[in-house]
């Protein structure tokens, strides 16, 4: 019982965070900080799901393999991040800078 | 040592992932597992950078950390995206990585990437280029704290 | 249900990248969408894995997450090179590790 609110917990906070992601795609004004909202959405929210699927699922061979789709995404989400950043600044992409008052 | 533990992994691996336990089947994974193991062996794969096999406990330590300071980041910037008005002050800040180590200084450009409201936009030496979503994110990092915990949890020393 | 519910909120995330991919002023705004669009399509396909109670679509949800990887950093070096056998120019990449 309480496993199924856990899960019923998590699978709706990462929904909703991937949504957050998605408007904050849409909100910021230049791609630097877009960028930083899809690595929100990425990390946090990847997790979240296959938390609440795992849950759900027990100590079987399928949350393991849920384990693993989350290490793949947790390592492959920043070096893909990276990559996009430092391919947009090598293009001459130029971020929109704040300079303090 | 060291590829007697990579072959015990890649097997395990092999096991978990298929979940197979018929001989045949069985026979095929550990031919697979050999051949892999024989591969990686002949492209001088596994050494103590891409298997550092005595750190994982520390390794390990270090997550619980990152995992906290991933959440954390995350609220900041799901509170900056659902504010009205402008939220957001982008800032591009360039930080000494002091690791020792090349793999330590993969593990701090990669946990500031990882850590949302900072991506690291380009590694020159020792030279971090950092682009942070906030300058509350940016003062953060420049401070060194995260440095400091890598530092501790001697994930960095090679 | 509680699949269902997730399963709308990733579609719905969906929607948003794939707005995203489409209007992008830069290419890499596009590029940045598709890989948000992959991760989030790799979760859906967990999601349905379980709501359908048939765990070799896992596999398949496994094989997507490194695929898409390897594809947006294909993506990227295509476009910051205009093809894939640059000699000497790649040189740069392979100092970073």
């Amino acid at each position: 019982m309480i496993i199924e609110y856990l899960s019923w917990f998590c699978l709706v906070s990462g929904g909703l965070l991937g949504i957050i992601g998605g408007i904050g795609m849409h909100r910021f004004p230049d791609f630097y900080s877009r960028l930083h909202a899809a690595g929100t959405t990425d990390t946090l929210c990847a997790a979240l799901f296959l938390i609440g699927l795992g849950l759900q699922s027990g100590f079987t061979l399928a949350s393991f393999k849920l384990f693993l789709i989350f290490a793949f995404i947790f390592f492959t989400s920043p070096t893909a991040s990276h990559s996009l950043a430092n391919a947009a600044m090598l293009g001459g992409l130029q971020p929109k800078v704040e300079n303090d008052a | 040592m060291r590829t007697l533990f990579v072959a015990v992994l890649i097997f395990a691996f092999w096991i978990l992932l298929s979940g197979h336990t018929g001989l045949l089947l069985l026979s095929l994974g550990i031919f697979s597992t050999l051949l892999t193991v024989f591969l990686g062996h002949r492209m001088r794969l596994i050494d103590r950078e891409s298997y550092p096999i005595e750190k994982l406990p520390k390794l390990f330590r270090y997550y619980f950390f990152l995992g906290k300071e991933i959440i954390m980041a995350n609220m900041d910037v799901i509170k900056r995206i659902l504010k009205p008005g402008k939220s957001i002050s982008p800032k591009v800040i360039d930080l000494t990585a002091n690791q020792p180590s090349n793999l330590g200084k993969v593990i701090y450009a990669n946990s500031i990437t990882l850590t949302p409201g900072t991506v690291t936009m380009d590694v020159k030496a020792d030279q971090l280029k950092v682009h942070a979503l906030s300058k509350e994110a940016a003062d953060d990092l420049a401070s060194g704290r995260m440095a400091k915990v890598i530092h501790n949890s001697k994930a960095d020393s090679s | 249900m509680m699949y269902a519910v997730a399963a709308i909120a990733i579609l719905i995330t969906l929607a948003l990248a794939l707005a995203r991919a489409l209007l992008g002023p830069t290419v890499y705004d596009r590029i940045a969408a598709v890989n948000m669009f992959g991760t989030k399509t790799v979760l859906l396909i967990a999601v349905f894995a379980s709501m359908s109670d048939r765990s070799d679509l896992l596999d398949i949800a496994l094989v997507y997450a490194l695929i898409n990887f390897i594809g947006v950093v294909a993506v990227l070096k295509l476009v910051e090179h205009g093809n894939f056998f640059t000699e000497g120019k790649t040189a740069d990449e392979g100092s970073e590790e």
